[in-house]
């Protein structure tokens, strides 16, 4: 779409204005090119310069928040008016005024990286987990650390109690150019990815400052898992300037809502995080006034979302009891335009032509760019659009198989992380995930994760190296993990909550979508679904025995009435 | 005793037997439909339509009571072994030997008793078994927890079981319909409510003087 509508809109002015033909077309022509030539320059790029990734991507027109009732102007600060040469500067002159931000942004997990999970008693967090994408941003923060919200975290030095060292523009920032590099260069073959930009303009990034928008939080949570749309299906660079269709909230032309309208933010604590996720919310709006402790969907369209205008509609409140919002009014996952990986073969990575790696792109993506379906660095690779998700019971509880947990490979795939719930379950509804399939590397001897060492520029790192045993070696040493020396691969799943791109509600699912013989829920177990097949038990024999007692009496009356007939006739004969 | 056509079926009892023919037919081509067996409507017009019509047979039901209780007509339905056997031997043998049906229609008892214990029977056991289920299986999410697992299955096996039940009452009442002289002439009475019935003197005394409307 985005490709799209500026040509169309130029046909329509050539042929308004004739005499501005000549020009038009020669920008026609200019604008044709770039995409006609994608795969020539392709073939030139032998490294991951076009790596298509976060902030690399300058937002060129940034979204804007209408909501803001802000009763002061940044750029009127004298504090502002300073030739900053460096981030930390620039937050020095932020806490200033906003005396209290600091400390109060240190306990956020943007901060911490670290979630420690009441219920379950797990430690989780970036800074614990393994994945199954890129596996372990622990030990790589020189590269994964650019999504810290902090400046220079490139390994256990930094110093998490000074906050000067918090990055308050990259969730600020309203000029739209402010990025962020990696902590450290990493490997060369990497390191040219980042190479040539233009030098961040810090006093005008710091006058900008306003309430995040879809950007700043995109410009991480969109590229999750290694590139645009890659973790989550419902989360990519296509929500930045989303239509209607793709998002009824974050319309651009509509309500235009910015990420933090739904998850609320309390002293820089926001809500709604898929660690500890309300499947169920049967409060609903909560007495009058804003609720400040959840982003559901019912604590602003209440716990009767739809309105008692019709019989259909009493049925589908009497849904969400059972049935997540999510559920029905997202009806398919990656709508905008952009993949999201659906599986990743680590086996087949560090094949090099040249002693160099590189990739293939094999995949082309809605908006019409390429998508690497090989890496040396990553593996191979599989994505998916208007993707149906996966649904499942959820109490809003995830299990994780962590560094320290024991598994055992031979007993089928291993779920990276695990959601629980069931129909039971009073406080489970069913929910949508992205379901991720993934092989990658494992301790072959104990049985467990590992955490790789992908980035440095150094003989161990797998980015640039391709030596497995080396780079899991050098991962588990640098934090004290014993690893067996063998390693293999084990496959795995994780499920990601959907929750993103909710669609207008004439395109929510129709009822024959689950209750029907092939219905969408047709793996999920335990409970009644009116239309869905009968299964092997009660339900089929009543089918059997219902239909045979009707065909029976339709045959008893059919006979009967034959008789009569043959009975009527003789004796008129006679 | 003289056979005598007189109003049998009064409007009300007509208005009642259409209506619910009309709304039975609809609950079951929807209720079918929403079972699986097929997909002639989407599943949303099934279920509205199938309750919208539940909802108004039971008002139509509540209707139905009142007036049985009040005109007293629910004696006809009072069941008896008296000619019982006569019937059932007449749509066992005799029907076919051309005899005549052994059951003559009186002013308080219009249906033969074989006719009689089958109402009764839909009516005591089959009506309250699928709007007992139905209104549970439509209000389910005023179960609580209960509503999980194994119980709705149970209220919509019953629900399923008991349309069957009255599917097949449908196919059987529609049937004996042409078991006499004509379709049309066991229909009629529906329709116009006048059939031909056998009347004490006393009967037709009454009606002749103080209903003349309701005798021909």
């Amino acid at each position: 779409m985005l490709i799209i509508s500026p040509q169309v809109t130029l046909q329509h002015a050539i042929l308004k204005h004739p005499l501005k033909q000549i020009a038009g077309l020669l920008l026609f022509f200019l604008l044709s090119i770039p995409q006609a030539s994608a795969e020539t320059a392709q073939a030139v790029q032998k490294t991951d310069a076009d790596m298509n990734f976060r902030l690399d991507k300058v937002v060129e027109q940034p979204t804007q928040r209408t909501d803001s009732n802000s009763t002061a102007d940044h750029t009127k600060f004298e504090d502002l008016k300073v030739a900053f040469t460096s981030g930390p500067e620039v937050t020095k002159a932020c806490l200033k005024c906003h005396t209290e931000a600091g400390h109060q942004f240190m306990k956020n997990i943007h901060w911490t990286w670290t979630y420690e999970n009441k219920k379950t008693g797990q430690l989780l967090g970036k800074k614990h987990l393994v994945n199954t994408f890129c596996t372990n941003s622990r030990g790589n923060e020189g590269m994964c650390a650019q999504c810290h919200a902090g400046y220079g975290w490139k390994d256990e030095t930094f110093d998490f109690n000074n906050e000067n060292n918090i990055d308050c523009v990259v969730c600020h920032d309203r000029t739209g150019t402010y990025y962020k590099t990696p902590p450290t260069k990493g490997n060369k073959s990497c390191s040219v990815m980042f190479e040539g930009k233009q030098p961040i303009q810090w006093s005008k990034v710091a006058q900008s400052v306003g309430l995040p928008a879809r950007e700043n939080c995109g410009g991480c949570h969109f590229y999750g898992g290694g590139g645009d749309g890659v973790k989550h299906g419902d989360l990519d660079s296509s929500l930045i300037h989303p239509d209607k269709k793709l998002d009824v909230h974050m319309d651009e032309a509509g309500p235009n809502m910015a990420c933090t309208n739904c998850h609320v933010t309390k002293k820089h604590i926001w809500t709604g995080s898929r660690y500890d996720v309300i499947a169920k919310d049967t409060e609903g709006t909560g007495k009058p006034g804003e609720r400040r402790d959840v982003a559901t969907c019912e604590s602003c369209h209440s716990a009767t979302p739809h309105p008692v205008s019709s019989l259909a509609n009493i049925k589908l409140n009497n849904h969400v009891d059972r049935v997540a919002c999510q559920t029905c009014h997202i009806p398919t996952i990656a709508r905008g335009g952009v993949a999201t990986k659906t599986d990743w073969d680590w086996r087949t990575a560090g094949k090099t032509k040249d002693g160099e790696g590189y990739k293939e792109k094999n995949y082309t993506q809605g908006n019409g760019e390429h998508r690497a379906t090989y890496k040396s660095i990553k593996g191979s690779f599989e994505y998916g659009e208007n993707l149906v998700p996966h649904y499942g019971w959820f109490d809003g509880q995830m299990i994780y198989t962590t560094i320290d947990t024991v598994f055992d490979p031979s007993s089928g795939p291993v779920d990276i992380n695990r959601y629980t719930g069931s129909a039971d379950d009073e406080n489970s509804r069913i929910w949508p995930f992205k379901q991720m399939h993934t092989f990658q590397p494992y301790d072959k001897g104990y049985n467990t994760l590992v955490y790789m060492h992908l980035w440095g520029d150094d003989q161990d790192a797998y980015w640039g190296n391709y030596d497995f045993g080396n780079a899991i070696k050098a991962g588990m040493e640098k934090n004290n993990l014993p690893y067996s020396g063998e390693h293999g691969f084990v496959e795995t799943y994780s499920y990601w909550p959907i929750t993103h791109m909710v669609a207008p509600k004439e395109d929510a699912l129709a009822c024959d979508e689950c209750h029907a013989k092939e219905g969408r829920l047709k793996d999920l177990e335990g409970f009644y679904l009116p239309g869905s097949d009968p299964g092997d038990g009660i339900g089929r024999w009543l089918d059997i025995i219902g239909l045979l007692a009707v065909a029976g009496t339709l045959l008893g009356v059919l006979g009967h009435g034959l008789i009569r007939f043959v009975f009527n006739k003789a004796r008129k004969q006679s | 005793m003289t056979l005598r056509r007189i109003m049998l079926f009064t409007r009300f009892e007509r208005f009642w037997h259409w209506t619910q023919m009309v709304l039975i037919m609809t609950l079951l081509f929807t209720g079918f439909g929403i079972h699986g067996f097929h997909n002639l409507l989407d599943f949303k017009t099934a279920v509205t339509l199938h309750t919208a019509s539940a909802l108004t047979l039971l008002l139509l039901w509540v209707f139905a009571i009142f007036w049985h209780l009040t005109t007293g007509t629910w004696r006809h339905y009072v069941p008896t072994t008296n000619g019982l056997l006569k019937v059932a031997k007449f749509y066992a043998f005799g029907i076919f030997k051309g005899e005549r049906h052994p059951y003559r229609k009186a002013y308080w008892r219009k249906h033969n008793p074989l006719q009689a214990l089958s109402y009764l029977a839909l009516k005591l056991f089959l009506f309250p078994a699928i709007w007992i289920s139905g209104l549970l299986y439509l209000l389910y999410s005023f179960w609580g927890g209960a509503a999980s697992g194994e119980a709705l299955m149970w209220v919509a096996i019953i629900h399923t079981a008991v349309a069957f039940a009255i599917l097949i009452f449908v196919i059987i009442h529609i049937y004996l319909l042409t078991t006499g002289h004509s379709f049309k002439e066991h229909v009629m009475p529906m329709i116009s409510g006048f059939d031909e019935v056998e009347l004490s003197a006393e009967e037709e005394a009454y009606l002749e003087k103080d209903e003349p409307d309701h005798i021909q």
